[in-house]
């Protein structure tokens, strides 16, 4: 059983924070001409769709949406004894020469940024790849780091940091669990 | 979920769950042969060994690059099973490949039942990949991939099944594989090469092919061998060809918008007209691009692929 | 040396015998039966067997085995095929010629009869080739191999498809009084054949043998037989069609006779499984329906005979593809309880008709002075315990063939001794050591 311990972001924060995220990438990148958002399966997705839609009304822009399943890439294959079902990578856009946005919801450990970065790689040659990530917890163990953050939160290895979204489970916010089981 | 078994020796074996999974897998594997750099990580440092005692291009190289492109170690093995009396016993090869830490084998023999007895002496997950009269699973996937891509189903579709059925492994993996996923399947041939007991299995026989193949939604044509002739089953290639070759007539019999399909290799003009294969409605060279990805999803899987648990990070 | 068995139930039926009895064993004879037998009289007392609730039945004799002995002995010997035997309760065993040579001529017969007694635990009858070399193609010294002591004349293995050789050899025969067992299959039918065609071939994929590869023979044999009035013994039938022929032909005196192997009426050819060699059996183990009629043949005497064709091989040789794996099942040391726990258990056979199968029909086929536990006979006497339980385990079969499906079966009515002329050579599911003595012995 999961309890949840501590709210990080409730569904305003959620917004907010997307709405600071959305006007970021703008900066940085001057402008959203080259830029396109990939979700990394499966809640980077509705991320990646609501940052376009928030860029959309900000630049009066569409940025092309992106969806990556890491799975094949994962690299802990030869350890674990079950391993996900593999759904579509769905990427409707040459990304040669994009800016890439990568989005994901959690960012904890950094393997699956790593395992996303080779799969891009393997799409093409972006300009660059940036990282966008809802919730940051720490605890790296790559040198990796998120270019936009909603949230830094200091937590424990034990604790699980779960965000729940509308479009997949009809809430929006972000916790700090136990399993309490 | 995951499949069941560590191997997969026939289509027998799997539930229709177990087929739905592969052929979904199948498909973003599929998107990974169409890229540029057809290769992804997954099966980095694992050992994937194609033992095939019987010569076959086609699905040695199927398997061979299914695994590179999924970055396994691949190597062939060739042996000729003429040599059965003075060769060492698949148990000894068994156990050959066991200590030397292969992860998959691949094994195509001509006894039936050869794939059974490698299972039986390794760890390692083994591969049917044809044996003897007995079983061709992965060609039934990757027919049942195509149709269902084509098709986008199986369930409800008539399928018949020309030609030599008696000596088929792909008619049998077929069989079973199309009657567990909801298709009515015909089998179609000259009465002495359909095999006693074939209704029992759920389909169909005709040994007249205007009437078999008369409203069918897929028409799958097997390769005939020569060598059948010579033992007496038929009269000669040519009355064959006359009386069960499909021809534009016998497959205009089908639905229009039916498949046509052949595991290859093909010997035109025989059991299947050039015009036929070379038709908009033929499926064949499909088929050969759909076998890599299905085989990709197998070696996925059998490495331990498969559960719906979430990624945490 | 005398030897008493006591208070088992006695069941000859030569004797027309069957109700508790004591049996007085001397000089390798049956010297008498009846009730509170005693040896207090006599000189020197004897040892006991105390066979209260057992069975005391004439030996059992096993027509069809291949002792490999000369030319196959990596398979088994006549050694270690008697020792096998012993175990299974059989006091004596026919075995066939297809051996390396081929037992053809009289050289070869005395080869086996010396083999078998100086190395045979059971008694040990020769069956001679029908043709030299069984290559079908010219007679062999059936007379003479006659003379030696052939019980018998036999194509198993290889059978003679010349029609018109198969009767000159039963004409030729049936002048010495010598039955021809006919191993029943049509070479042409079977092609390459490794089971038995039906659903199970196509759905394993192998190549089926057809049912008419044996019937066309029997049905061609039996018309030889009633041209030449051979003395036809059609060996381990297989199938509903060949039990019809047999029994059409009894009906109308013809002189012909049947058996059939505990593997036959015990299994389908489901057995085959995934792929186990220890199925592949020739004639193969047939459908539902067949087994049904062997066991209907059985019951209403149309099949004479339970014979096991036990058929060793090595480990090595059944342990590969079963394309490649030579056909043939063990069957000594699983045959009664077999019989016991198919036939009469079910209420197929009575222990007299058990006899009849196993010793007294096989006697009288082969020609032997044998069948029966009548003052004056040989001491050749099978004790069975019809409650004995076991498992068979294979590993611990005394045969060096462990090619057996039947490794596991929990089998109920199993030997307890086997005393051949006299001499006790099995005893408590053991084999006996010539210097091991009898326990629970009184007397003496």
């Amino acid at each position: 059983m999961l309890e949840e311990k501590a709210l990080i972001l409730d569904a305003d924060g959620i917004r907010r924070a997307l709405t600071r995220i959305a006007h970021e990438i703008i900066e940085r990148n001057k402008g959203v001409d080259d830029v396109a958002l990939i979700g990394i399966r499966r809640r980077g997705v509705p991320l990646a769709e609501r940052l376009a839609r928030r860029i959309g009304e900000i630049e009066g822009k569409n940025v092309p949406i992106g969806i990556l399943d890491i799975t094949l890439y994962r690299d802990d294959l030869t350890t674990v004894t079950h391993q996900p079902v593999i759904h579509k990578t769905e990427i409707p856009f040459d990304i040669d020469n994009k800016t890439i946005v990568l989005i994901d919801d959690v960012l904890f450990t950094g393997r699956t940024v790593r395992a996303a970065l080779d799969a891009i790689i393997d799409l093409g040659r972006p300009q660059g790849i940036q990282l966008a990530v809802l919730v940051d917890r720490g605890h790296r163990e790559l040198p990796i780091r998120a270019d936009y953050v909603g949230k830094n939160v200091p937590t424990s290895r034990k604790e699980i940091v779960s965000v729940y979204l509308t479009e997949l489970d009809q809430k929006d916010k972000a916790v700090i669990e136990v399993d309490t089981a | 979920m995951g499949l069941k078994h560590k191997d997969l020796l026939g289509i027998q074996d799997l539930s229709s769950e177990e087929i739905r999974l592969i052929l979904e897998t199948a498909e973003p594997m599929k998107d990974i042969i169409r890229r540029q750099i057809k290769k992804v990580p997954t099966l980095r440092g694992k050992a994937v060994i194609n033992l095939f005692y019987e010569p076959s291009t086609r699905t040695r190289t199927s398997f061979e690059l299914a695994g590179k492109y999924m970055s396994a170690d691949t190597i062939n093995i060739s042996t000729s099973t003429s040599s059965v009396v003075k060769g060492e016993s698949l148990r000894d090869t068994a156990k050959t490949l066991e200590v030397m830490g292969a992860d998959i084998v691949i094994i195509r023999h001509s006894a039936a039942g050869a794939p059974h007895i490698l299972s039986k002496y390794i760890s390692a997950s083994v591969i049917n990949a044809g044996d003897g009269f007995h079983e061709h699973p992965t060609q039934a996937l990757l027919d049942m991939f195509t149709i269902k891509e084509k098709k986008g189903r199986i369930d409800g579709l008539k399928v018949a099944v020309v030609g030599d059925i008696l000596h088929s492994r792909v008619a049998r993996s077929n069989i079973w594989g199309f009657t567990k996923m909801g298709a009515e399947v015909r089998v179609i041939g000259p009465s002495t090469l359909l095999p006693p007991g074939i209704e029992k299995l759920g389909v169909t026989p005709y040994t007249s092919i205007e009437e078999g193949l008369s409203g069918v939604d897929v028409i799958m044509v097997l390769r005939i061998q020569l060598e059948r002739q010579q033992k007496g089953l038929f009269p000669t290639i040519r009355e064959y060809a006359r009386l069960f070759g499909v021809t534009p007539e016998r497959a205009g019999l089908a639905r229009p918008d039916a498949l046509i399909m052949h595991p290859g290799p093909m010997n035109r003009g025989v059991e299947i007209s050039p015009e036929v294969a070379d038709s908009m409605q033929s499926v064949i060279n499909e088929q050969v691009t759909n076998g890599v990805a299905v085989r990709m999803a197998l070696l996925y899987l059998l490495a331990g692929g498969g559960s719906p648990h979430e990624i945490i990070d | 040396m005398k030897l008493l068995i006591k208070g088992g139930r006695v069941v000859d039926p030569a004797a027309g015998i069957n109700g508790e009895n004591d049996i007085l064993v001397e000089d390798g004879k049956i010297s008498a039966v009846g009730n509170n037998l005693s040896v207090s009289g006599t000189a020197g007392g004897a040892e006991t067997i105390d066979a209260a609730g057992k069975l005391v039945l004439p030996g059992l004799i096993d027509m069809h085995v291949h002792l490999r002995e000369p030319g196959f002995e990596a398979k088994e010997t006549i050694a270690t095929g008697t020792r096998a035997a012993a175990m299974g309760g059989f006091t004596g065993v026919a075995c066939m010629p297809n051996t390396n040579p081929v037992i053809d001529s009289r050289a070869l017969v005395e080869f086996i009869n010396s083999r078998a007694a100086s190395e045979g635990l059971v008694n040990v009858y020769p069956i001679g080739a029908v043709t030299k070399g069984s290559k079908g193609e010219e007679l062999a010294e059936i007379g003479d191999m006659k003379l030696a002591g052939a019980v018998g004349i036999s194509d198993d293995g290889h059978p003679v498809m010349n029609a018109q050789l198969m009767r000159l050899a039963m004409e030729y025969a049936g002048m010495f009084g010598l039955p021809v067992i006919s191993h029943c299959e049509d070479l042409n039918l079977v092609a390459d054949g490794v089971m038995h065609e039906g659903y199970q071939s196509t759905v394993y994929g192998l190549k089926g043998i057809t049912r008419a590869a044996e019937e066309t023979m029997v049905a061609r044999d039996i018309i030889l037989a009633e041209l030449t009035g051979a003395r036809l013994h059609i060996a381990h039938i297989s199938t509903a069609g060949s039990v019809d022929l047999v029994r059409m032909a009894k009906k109308r005196g013809l002189n012909i006779t049947a058996e059939a192997t505990p593997h036959h009426f015990s299994l389908t050819d489901e057995a085959v499984g995934n792929y186990d060699t220890a199925t592949k059996v020739n004639p193969p183990l047939r459908g539902e329906e067949d087994v049904e009629a062997v066991r209907e043949g059985l019951r209403d005497g149309t099949i004479d005979v339970i014979a096991t064709d036990h058929a060793p091989h090595a480990v090595e040789e059944k342990d590969v593809e079963f394309n490649y794996a030579p056909f043939g099942i063990v069957g000594l040391e699983t045959a009664v309880g077999l019989s016991f726990r198919e036939l009469v258990e079910p209420g197929i056979l009575t222990v007299e008709d058990l006899v009849m199968k196993m010793s007294v029909n096989p006697a009288r086929i082969l020609g032997l002075v044998k069948g029966t536990l009548k003052p004056g006979a040989d001491a050749d006497i099978t004790i069975i315990d019809p409650d004995l339980k076991e498992k068979v385990d294979i590993s611990r079969f005394e045969t060096k063939g462990k090619n057996s499906p039947f490794g596991g079966w929990e089998l109920k009515g199993l030997p307890v001794a086997t005393i051949v002329g006299g001499r006790v050579v099995m005893r408590d599911r053991r084999l006996w050591q010539e210097n091991d003595k009898i326990r629970n012995t009184s007397g003496g």
